[in-house]
């Protein structure tokens, strides 16, 4: 009988999880495909020049409160720029440092945690010891060090974010291939005559790739934040392009004054990290084998 | 007062899944005072929860959904969830399956056997120590000054059972569950404990409800059976009775695929195949009555 | 078998931190450049870059510089900050209480948020009440710190302004402490007022920082105790006639903090990662605010002390949390 409820309980959440799944992924992808498209057809999209300073138009509210102005439909910032084209404009900041970043993390830490899991011995504790070393640094603190060090702009960021956060992935992807290299269906390859690194390509890899999809994903959510958070702290790019985390800098400064340009960066930001995380769930839950 | 009035008293229980299907069909068991009721059947056949059911632990996928308990003429259905908890607590006590996982491994022994007496029940620190000592000397265990200190990693299995059974009996309940008290224990250690469990029940006068899988067990320590099978009671009779001349299909056949010290040799017989069928529509049957009648 | 296992802790605390110290002297010195350039006004003459490049200690090899340097901090000489001209050690110890104190209302508070609805979840387990939970807790996780501190900014500095947005304590208020140690010491003092005003400030960026850590800890701790809720000795404990709520405090909850316990340690190095964004955010006078401020202005020995302290703090943390498993594992102690 403890068996018929474990089965049980088994069979609801297996159920459950991809019930709920399914409206995660498409609420999180519909929303990030949707700032994507944005950002790539920017020019296209946005109603203003997002550089465009019009003392005329400071701070002007959304289009529902009196005193708007038709064209600025989110309101402008202190210097009279439109928010909405600055927000479309930021998105292809957000985005190329989300795509990157999380790919050249997501490259170096798979590749090694995939070698250090799978090969094991001394690849493996060497591997593992940097790791350890990695995770000693405050992860922000690091950032900001990087990025001093590196000198600010996007090639900087991206690379401090890489530099920083391999380690999500090297450690995931070790685990979980060190299990792999254990099963039956590896000894039975070796037996078969193939050699160690077409094994792990062949056999390991593909059953580790629904864990370096919503690694992926959860990083790009990461990668965003931390763009923001630099350019917060006017440690990003150059000030003059547009970035949600520079737009929140401003609103916090002119918070009293027009509190929009602070709560639409941030809206657009929770809903974007949000939506990387919950896609990635989404996709673990589709993808992963074991949980289908 | 009624002299009769049994210990326990369970009148058709039927326990069902989250999904309909039911666990128990239909239970009906008493035990008397003083008396050693033991339930048997296979694994799976509810005999667990029984068990659990009377105690007010079980997991809560299970649902009771009809049928009466009563302890000591109490009906246990009735009462508020507070006061049902201090009258088990103070009634009855549980001798669990595996001493290994019965105690926590991050207290110390000692208070882990006083803690009923002294938080539940109200005694004094001192009344409850003195209590705990005399029924660890009843379970033989000479050096309880050491043993109370003790962590439950730092006692073997046999000692930790016996501290099990030390403190079910402590606060001179009235009805001791023991479920399968001696499966996990090594077969040399098995009979020590079967004996020290008969013994402290004639001395103490408590009623044992003693759920085992063991037919030798059964007949060594009950004084009646109840046999269940998928959640039903098959067979009720005197221990003796059982024996001599079984009745059910079922328990004949149970019977015969128990070894015997007796006769090693004899051959070994899986329950009939033809048993098995004609039980399972038998309980289809009951199932699908009992669904008719309860929407 | 406890001191023994102190002990290499201890060993390879020394090690990581020697470890870090080389690594941060190293990328701060092959960073382009240069910080002595900063500090003086335009045409200074090539003798006073010199003079000022000697003075920090900038003329001599990579090699050189991180022995003197490491020897200055082995005697507590940490050298002398570049952009502020003051003892590099005397400005961390200036701001480092107001990071701890920040850092241990987040912690006492997500300790509390987290252990109370972790009981609470675990105690009403299968029913709505832990649906809502798992929802809350779901969404306190997913939001970053940075995220909601903003959130809280706007809730409660501009929606309804109840609290102060920023700074640590309001600047008017005269102060008698002799300590950095605001909070404590209003405590100890029995200025109340004093705690009111420095609790009004810390409240926002400490409830940014608890809330992800107290999600994190209530999940945790709410998936063990659910787990030893099913073990045999918890059946045992509600047939002696405890209540769920007493079984889980007295039975449960210490074997169930056993896994949570290392996870907060881990948890609480990256919470105080944290602290140099928020402070940021909230214009909170601890060290990371002064952190930030320091890799701006290219503050060698400045960034190379905060950064040391931090790491001291970190391997404190994990050393602290070793040091309680242990204490809190019988199986340990009596090894």
């Amino acid at each position: 009988m403890d068996e018929a409820r474990n089965s049980r309980s088994r069979i609801s959440r297996r159920g459950s999880s991809r019930h709920g799944s399914g409206a995660r992924l498409w609420l999180a992808g519909g929303w990030l495909l949707l700032a994507l498209l944005a950002a790539i057809f920017a020019p296209l999209v946005a109603p203003q020049d997002p550089l465009a300073q019009d003392l005329m138009f400071e701070r002007l509210p959304p289009f529902w409160m009196s005193g708007s102005e038709p064209g600025f439909w989110l309101g402008t910032d202190s210097l009279g720029r439109d928010l909405l084209s600055r927000l479309i404009f930021g998105a292809r900041i957000a985005f190329i440092v989300a795509f990157a970043a999380a790919l050249a993390a997501c490259l170096v830490g798979s590749t090694l945690g995939l070698i250090s899991g799978y090969f094991g011995g001394w690849a493996d504790r060497i591997i593992s010891r940097i790791v350890d070393v990695w995770m000693a640094f405050p992860p922000v603190l690091f950032a900001i060090l990087l990025v001093a060090v590196l000198g600010t702009g996007l090639s900087s960021v991206i690379i401090a974010i890489a530099v920083i956060d391999w380690t999500r992935f090297c450690r995931v992807i070790r685990a979980e291939s060190m299990g792999q290299a254990r099963m039956d269906y590896v000894e039975n390859a070796r037996i078969a005559g193939y050699g160690r690194i077409g094994i792990m390509l062949r056999e390991v890899l593909p059953n580790v790739v629904p864990s370096i999809m919503a690694l992926l994903s959860l990083e790009m959510g990461i990668a965003v934040i931390v763009e923001a958070i630099l350019s917060f702290v006017n440690l990003s790019i150059s000030t003059d392009d547009p970035t949600w985390g520079g737009i929140i800098a401003e609103g916090r400064l002119s918070i009293h004054q027009a509190w929009w340009v602070l709560v639409f960066p941030l809206v657009t930001l929770i809903l974007t990290v949000l939506s990387f995380s919950q896609f990635g769930e989404g996709l673990k839950a589709r993808f992963d084998p074991v949980l289908r | 007062m009624n002299a009769t009035r049994p210990c326990l008293d369970i009148r058709s229980l039927s326990t069902v899944l989250p999904n309909g299907a039911r666990v128990l069909r239909s239970v009906s068991l008493s035990v008397q005072p003083s008396e050693v009721r033991a339930l048997v059947g296979e694994s799976g056949a509810g005999k667990t929860m029984i068990g659990k059911a009377v105690l007010g632990v079980l997991p809560l996928s299970v649902r009771i959904v009809e049928g009466d308990m009563l302890l000591e003429g109490e009906d246990l259905g009735r009462l508020q969830p507070k006061a049902r908890r201090t009258l088990i607590g103070a009634r009855t006590a549980l001798i669990p399956q595996d001493p290994l996982t019965a105690l926590n491994p991050s207290r110390r022994i000692g208070p882990q056997m006083t803690d009923r007496l002294v938080r539940i029940l109200g005694w004094s620190g001192q009344r409850a120590d003195l209590r705990i000592r005399q029924l660890l000397d009843e379970v033989q265990i000479r050096d309880p000054d050491r043993v109370l200190k003790c962590y439950p990693h730092e006692l073997s299995g046999g000692m930790r059972q016996r501290v099990l059974i030390a403190a079910a009996f402590a606060a001179e309940p009235r009805l001791i569950v023991a479920d399968e008290p001696t499966t996990a224990l090594d077969v040399t250690v098995q009979k020590q404990i079967l004996r020290l469990i008969a013994q402290l029940q004639r001395e103490h006068g408590t009623a044992i409800l003693f759920v085992t899988h063991d037919l030798g067990v059964v007949a060594k320590i009950s004084q009646k059976v109840s046999v269940l099978y998928a959640g039903k009671v098959v067979e009720e009779a005197e221990t003796a009775a059982l024996f001599a001349a079984p009745q059910h299909p079922y328990t004949r056949a149970l019977m015969a695929a128990t070894p015997r010290y007796t006769d090693p040799f004899a051959s070994l017989k899986p329950v009939d195949e033809a048993v098995l069928a004609g039980l399972a529509s038998e309980i289809a049957a009951a199932d699908q009555a009992w669904k008719r009648s309860h929407g | 078998m406890l001191l023994q296992r102190f002990l290499i802790r201890l060993l390879t605390m020394a090690i990581t931190l020697f470890g870090v110290a080389v690594v941060v002297f190293v990328v701060i010195r092959v960073a382009p450049g240069d910080p002595i350039a900063m500090m003086l006004p335009p045409g200074a003459s090539d003798a006073d870059i010199a003079r000022l490049r000697a003075f920090y200690g900038l003329d001599k090899t990579v090699v050189e510089q991180f022995f003197i340097w490491l020897s200055g901090v082995i005697r507590g000489d940490f050298g002398t900050s570049i952009s502020l001209r003051q003892d590099v050690l005397g400005l961390v110890f200036n701001r480092l209480p107001a990071t701890l104190e920040l850092a241990i209302v987040v912690l006492l508070m997500a300790l509390a948020i987290g252990g109370t609805t972790a009981i609470l979840g675990a105690r009403e387990r299968g029913t709505a009440v832990e649906a809502g939970i798992d929802i809350a807790s779901g969404a306190a996780l997913s939001i970053p710190d940075f995220l909601w501190g903003l959130v809280l900014i706007l809730l409660f500095g501009v929606l309804v302004p109840i609290l102060d947005i920023s700074g640590r304590v309001s600047p008017q208020l005269d102060l008698p402490f002799v300590t950095q140690f605001y909070l404590f010491e209003s405590l100890v003092r029995l200025r109340f007022d004093l705690t009111k005003d420095l609790l009004g400030h810390m409240l926002m960026p400490a409830v940014a920082l608890a809330l992800p850590l107290a999600a994190i800890i209530s999940q945790l701790l709410k998936q063990s105790l659910k787990e030893v809720l099913d073990l045999d000795y918890v059946v045992l404990a509600r047939v002696k006639g405890f209540s769920e709520t007493q079984v889980i405090l007295r039975e449960a909850l210490k074997n169930a903090a056993l896994p949570t316990l290392t996870l907060v340690g881990v948890q609480f190095t990256f919470l105080i990662g944290g602290t140099v964004i928020i402070e940021r955010l909230f214009s909170y006078e601890g060290l990371g605010n002064m952190a930030i401020d320091a890799v701006i202005n290219r503050d060698l020995p400045l960034i190379q002390g905060i950064v040391l302290v931090f790491a001291l703090l970190f391997v404190l943390i994990n050393l602290t949390v070793d040091m309680m498993y242990a204490l809190l594992n019988p199986r340990l102690r009596h090894g």
